[in-house]
Parts: C-alpha cells; structure tokens; sequence
C-alpha cells in the first residue's frame, strides 16, 4: 500500500514539476477536508464516569479528499485519521493512512479503474459499496473496475477485487474475493422505434459471486457463493414502476447462524405522479439475504450487498428514537405515501397553499416453518426453515404512520405539524430479548418565524408518549439563523414521564455555526442522545455523549 | 522513504494552491447519473446555452435541503426570466428512498431539473461533504460559486450571486 502510494505521488510530483505550465493549464485539483473533535466529560447519571473514560476523554476523526483531473485521466486519495474514533464509531477504525487510493481513466464510452471504487448494481441487493462517513462505514472494493457503453442505451460493467475491511490488510485467503458483473439495456435509447414513446423501459441484470476459502473447523462451508439478480424500470405517462429480484445460493454465515438455505429479495414499487399530486406503494421481501466477503464477520463490514429499511426515515429528535433497521435474515413489508399539495385560496391552503403527506408501513417477520422433522427452525447446519413467500410472520417489527401538514401562514410564518403513531419491535432489532414492542405516539409542530430578509427564529415542540420503553418524552429546540453565516441553537429533550424518577434526565444542548460558502465550523456542547440531528442547516448521526464536539468541513 | 513522501507531498500541495489561485473554476466532471424515469444521465450533458447554471445536492432525509429547494422553487420562474438560470437539483437519496423522490417532487410541485445519484458517485466527484450543498456555474460551465448549509432568506444571496454570473461578473469579487 505505502509503497503504490509513494510510487503514485513520487510520479505525480515529479510529473507536475517538471511540466508544471502545460500541467497547470490542463490540470484540475479539488478536494474537501473535515475534522470531528470530541472533547468528553464524565457524567454519571448516563452512565459515563471517570473510570470508562479512562483518560481517553477525547475523539478525533479526519479525512482529506483530493482528485485530480487531466483530461480523460482522473485519480485520487482519501487520507483518514481516527485518533481514537469519536465514540459510536466500530473502535476497529482505530489509525490513520490512505484506505482510498485510485486512478480512472474514462473515455465517452469507457472507463477503466485501478485502486479502490464504489460501485451499486441496479438497487445494490447483490452489489453496492458506498462510504458513509458519519457512520464510519466504508466497504470499498479495491481492485479493478470496466464500464463500457458500446452502444447508446448499453452498460455493461465488471468489477473484481477485495473489499476494506478497516484497516486489515488483504492477505491471501483472508477475507473473499468479489467478482461481478452487470448490464443494463434502456430501450429508448438503443431502438430508434421507441426513442419517442410513452412507455420508459429500462431493463437490467446482475451477477455477482465471492470466493472464500472454507476453514471452518464444523461445517463444509461453500468455498464459491454466488448471487444474481434481474430489475426493470417502466415509465408509462404518469406511472413509475420499478422492481428488482435477488437470488443467492446457500451462504452459512454467522449473521445466519450458519443455516443452509438459498436466500432471495424482492423490492417492487409504484408510483403515479402528476403536478400537485404524488402516490407510492412499494412491497418488498428479503429471506436470508444477509452477503458479505467474510461469512465468519458480524455487525457492519464487508456486506457486499445493501439492504436498506424501507420505512420512512425520520429527522425530527423524538421521531427517531426508534429508527428500524432491516433484519437481513427475513422480513416482509409494504409502505404507501401519499404526497399532495394543497391549493391555494381554500380552506387548508389559505393565501400560499399548503402540503400534505401521509405515509405508512408495516414491516414483519416473514413466514418461517420447520424444513425437517427432527430438526428446530433455523437450526445450525441444517436447511433453516420454510417460508411462505406472500404470508406474513406474526411478529411485527415496525409500522409506522405520519401525517405531516406543511403551511405557510403569511411573509413571516410558516410551520409543520407532525403526528406520528409507531410500533417498534426492540427485542429484535435492538436485540433487547424478552421486552415487549415499542407503541408510542410522536407530536412534533415546528414553526418558523422569519424577522427581516435574512434572520429567522425557528421552534420545534415535541412529544412522545409510550408505556413501553422509557415512556414519555417532551422536547424543544430553538434555532436563531443569520443567512448565510451564522446559527445558534439550544434544545432539550426530558425524558419527564421515566417510571424510575431517578432517569426522568434532561439532553440538554447548546451550539452555534459559522459558515463561509463551503467552509463550516460548528460547536456543541450538552448531552446527546444517539440518533439524527439536524441543526445548523445540517443533518448528521450522532452517537450518545456528554461533553464539546467540535466540526470542521470545508471543500475547495 | 518518508522524506521522499513528505517531500512529494509539498510539491502536490504547493501546486494545489497554486492551481486555486490561478483556478478560473472546475469544469463538470464526467459521471453517469439517472433520471427521475430511470434512464442513464452523463453529468457533463449539464448544460445552458452559456447562460448561467445551479447544482443543488438535497435527499429526503435533509429537512433544510427540502425548504432550500422550497425556497428556489417559489423563486424559479422570477429567476429564470431576469437571469436565465437552470436549476438541476440532485438527489443523494440511495435505494432506500430513490423511488420515492419523483412522487415527492410532483406533490411538491417542484419544476427544477431532477437527477438521481444513488451511490453517491457525482457527489463525491464534486467533493461534496455535507447537504445541502449549491454550485452555481457560469455559461462556459465553470464552477465560480459554492455553498453548503441552508438559513431561512439564504435564497436572496443565491439570487444576487446568479445575477453577478448573468451579467459576467465575478460573483466571488
């Protein structure tokens, strides 16, 4: 790795040195840096005291981004630091270099990379690799990439290498080797009969398959696993359909408890759209479709496929005190939305209109019966179990209902009112075995009241009310904005209703902002919960803690 | 080894700097993207006829990208008659929300342009970090203005900046 670096950048430097004009006209150099600073502080009613601190009463985390462009030719580097990671991050991330390391040469019809690269294969259920940086995930393959367009409507893709795995080195035998390929046919631009029609077809078709050594001491684990996958997307006038269909042969792996079945995934949507008015319905199934390069790793690393929860994802502080996360060894569900704007000069809408959405979802264990007599369901070392496909399991994992009306009431007033009913299965999605679902009901009315041209006030007056759980919440932010600089904010979430009074505690926070064009630093200080926050014009995940947190980010 | 490193690491770095003092803008990388039907989308297809150009990044997770785009829509069609502006606004939304975004924009009601960036690949080609992130581009497709965050009344700034790069001045002067 150093030395491919050091080879790398010696040749560049040397390269740009030495024709440094004809370079400099030619050449393009952009980047963005940012750095997360956390300075933590004991507290022990939540549970942090001196001792688990342990003198490690800070958190850094850092990136440098650069890419450089000269013509068709493209490279780049991602420099990271944890040291050690903010806490919430996999301690595994614990170190510094250069996990992002790449070279793209790319033509009008084709593109060729070295190094690391991010890749999805239709939806991404038997291929996606993606970084998310606030979460600390990154699952990059580095290897070798070629994307061709041979003709206007075709692409075609391979990819093959080995996936980051913190900061381990791949050694032979190590983790998988990822070997895939995909081809996607747009039938409006590779017919000419179709290039004007109404109907929008958009078909596409995936093979992906990894190979890992079998060392397992106990079962004879299937050194090749292969996955495949079909999708379509058809447009027609006002209606969207999309759908996308996964097959993947027996995997044992620890996310499964080393079961032998076959697993399968099917995500089907719809949509009908038209100005003012938006409709979506989707259904979707996943059976044992869990697919990483190492099948002994647990937790989030090295998923070659992305599974993502299909449930409304919620911003607001108490709205996301239960967010889903989806069980990649079986569930079943639909979401219906409705998204409408309220005319103008009517009852609702009044003077500027108003809007409308509605969503709901209901997500489920799937069906799961005995595959042998003698053997219990989802049994090490035996086929699992048997599944209805259409048929819901009776456990419900999450359903969620939200109506929100946003309305602007004059100039200077505009808010949105949120009611949320929810059901939360925290037994299996937070492994909390034995306690009973989460029902809670969530208000949220957020107004904004705009002072001159460029400074607003804005409010949020949350409340959460569950016999479950902690039981009731109350909540409040106050935002001050000066566009396009500055931000100042308070906020407090109480958890007042707790039955033990001793944890009925406040999440108190404090923050301000100050924003140059792309250049932004950010300040809290207080109690935070885990979740999404957004302050400050921006969304992030935080994890729980108590003390300074500091941001930098800028990009050039 | 480490000397030859660090020491090619000042040249690169002192040659970043000096490409952003004499950086007239960063032309369009080349990133194929989707539309809201699903077709392919080559990013350096952007285009408008020399007259100036708005890359917004927003998702549906991001409540101040929403009233961002809130903002720019209520404006747009003022916007485009003094200025000739093209907003194209890109969601990051990935498989988990990617086919939601069209019926959200129709019931929004919003007349931009649309695109689609999943996997996050025309984002991190423009070296965006955080969302909501703004680009405004001028008619040869330079990049000559960026933003990240959004304040209530930001639109203003926005607007005067657009006008600046209508009228081929240097917005950042």
């Amino acid at each position: 790795m150093k030395k491919t670096l050091l080879t790398i950048t010696a040749i560049l430097a040397i390269g740009i040195s030495l024709n440094a004009q004809e370079f400099l006209e030619k050449s393009e150099v952009h980047g963005s840096f940012e750095t997360d600073g956390m300075f933590y502080q004991a507290d022990n009613a939540l549970g942090i005291t001196d001792t688990l601190i342990n003198g490690k009463n800070f958190g850094f985390n850092a990136f440098a981004d650069i890419i450089y462009t000269l013509g068709d030719f493209t490279a780049g580097f991602r420099y990271e630091a944890y040291a050690p990671p903010i806490a919430g991050f996999d301690p595994r991330l614990e170190g510094q270099g250069f996990p992002y390391l790449w070279a793209t040469y790319a033509t009008e019809n084709y593109s060729f990379t070295v190094g690391n690269f991010y890749e999805q294969f239709g939806n991404g259920m038997v291929l996606r690799t993606y970084q998310e940086w606030t979460l600390g995930y990154d699952n990059s393959i580095n290897g070798v990439r070629v994307i061709a367009k041979p003709v206007k409507g075709m692409i075609l893709k391979g990819v093959y290498g080995t996936q980051r795995f913190f900061w381990n080195k791949w050694e032979k035998n190590a983790r998988g080797i990822v070997k895939g390929v995909d081809a996607e046919l747009n039938f409006n631009d590779l017919f000419s009969s179709m290039a004007g029609s109404k109907l929008k077809l958009t078909l596409g078709g995936s093979a992906v398959s990894k190979y890992q050594v079998d060392d397992n001491p106990f079962y004879k684990m299937p050194q090749n696993v292969a996955a495949f996958a079909g999708r379509f997307n058809v447009g027609l006038g006002k209606f969207n359909f999309t759908s996308e269909y996964a097959y993947k042969i027996n995997d044992p792996s620890a996310v499964n408890n080393y079961i032998y079945k076959d697993g399968q995934g099917l995500v089907f949507t719809g949509s009908y759209s038209t100005a003012g008015l938006g409709l979506f319905a989707m259904f979707k199934r996943y059976d044992n479709m869990s697919y990483k390069s190492d099948q002994s790793v647990n937790g989030n690393a090295l998923h070659i496929n992305y599974l993502p929860a299909l449930t409304e994802d919620h911003i607001y502080m108490l709205a996301s005190m239960y967010p889903y996360a989806t069980q990649p060894n079986g569930e079943i569900g639909f979401q219906i939305q409705v998204n409408y704007k309220i005319p103008k000069d009517t009852w609702i809408g009044g003077k500027y209109g108003a809007g409308l959405s509605v969503n709901f979802s209901q997500i489920n264990d799937i069906d799961r019966q005995k595959a042998h007599d003698t053997a219990g369901i989802n049994q090490s070392g035996t086929l699992g179990y048997k599944s209805d496909f259409f048929k819901f399991g009776k456990d419900v994992f999450n359903r969620d209902l939200t109506v929100a009306i946003n309305k602007k009431f004059s100039k200077k007033v505009k808010g949105i009112f949120t009611l949320i009913n929810q059901e939360y299965n925290q037994a299996v999605v937070l492994g909390h075995t034995g306690e009973p679902n989460v029902k809670a009901n969530i208000a949220i009315l957020d107004m904004t009241y705009k002072f001159t041209s460029n400074k607003a006030l804005r409010g949020e007056f949350q409340g959460l009310w569950t016999k479950e759980d902690k039981q009731d919440w109350a909540a409040i932010l106050l935002e001050y904005t000066i566009s396009p600089h500055w931000f100042f904010s308070v906020a407090d979430q109480y958890n007042y209703g707790n039955e033990i009074k001793a944890n009925r505690l406040h999440y108190y926070t404090g923050s301000f902002g100050y924003t140059y064009q792309t250049t932004r630093i950010a300040v809290t200080y207080g109690r935070q919960r885990e979740g999404v926050v957004c302050v400050g014009g921006v969304c992030r995940q935080v994890p729980a803690s108590n003390g300074f947190s500091i941001t930098l980010s800028s990009n050039f | 080894m480490k000397k030859i490193l660090v020491m090619a690491y000042l040249v690169l770095f002192g040659v970043v700097l000096f490409a952003q003092e004499n950086n007239t803008g960063n032309k369009l990388p080349s990133v194929t993207i989707k539309t809201l039907d699903g077709n392919s989308f080559n990013t350096r297809d952007i285009s408008n006829d020399g007259k100036p150009i708005m890359i917004s990044f927003w998702a549906l997770w991001c409540k101040p990208c929403k009233l961002e785009m809130d903002a720019y829509n209520e404006n747009y069609a003022e916007w485009v008659d003094k200025t000739g502006v093209k907003i194209y606004a890109v969601s990051i939304d990935d498989a988990r929300s990617t086919a939601k975004v069209l019926p959200f924009v129709s019931g929004k009601g919003w007349t931009m342009e649309m695109l689609l960036d999943p996997n996050g690949d025309f984002k991190r080609a423009m070296s965006v970090n955080m969302i909501p992130h703004t680009f405004i581009l001028n008619g040869n497709g330079e990049v000559v203005y960026q933003h990240t965050s959004y304040y209530e009344g930001l639109e203003d700034e926005i607007f005067e900046i657009i006008q600046k790069v209508a009228a081929g001045e240097n917005p950042n002067e």
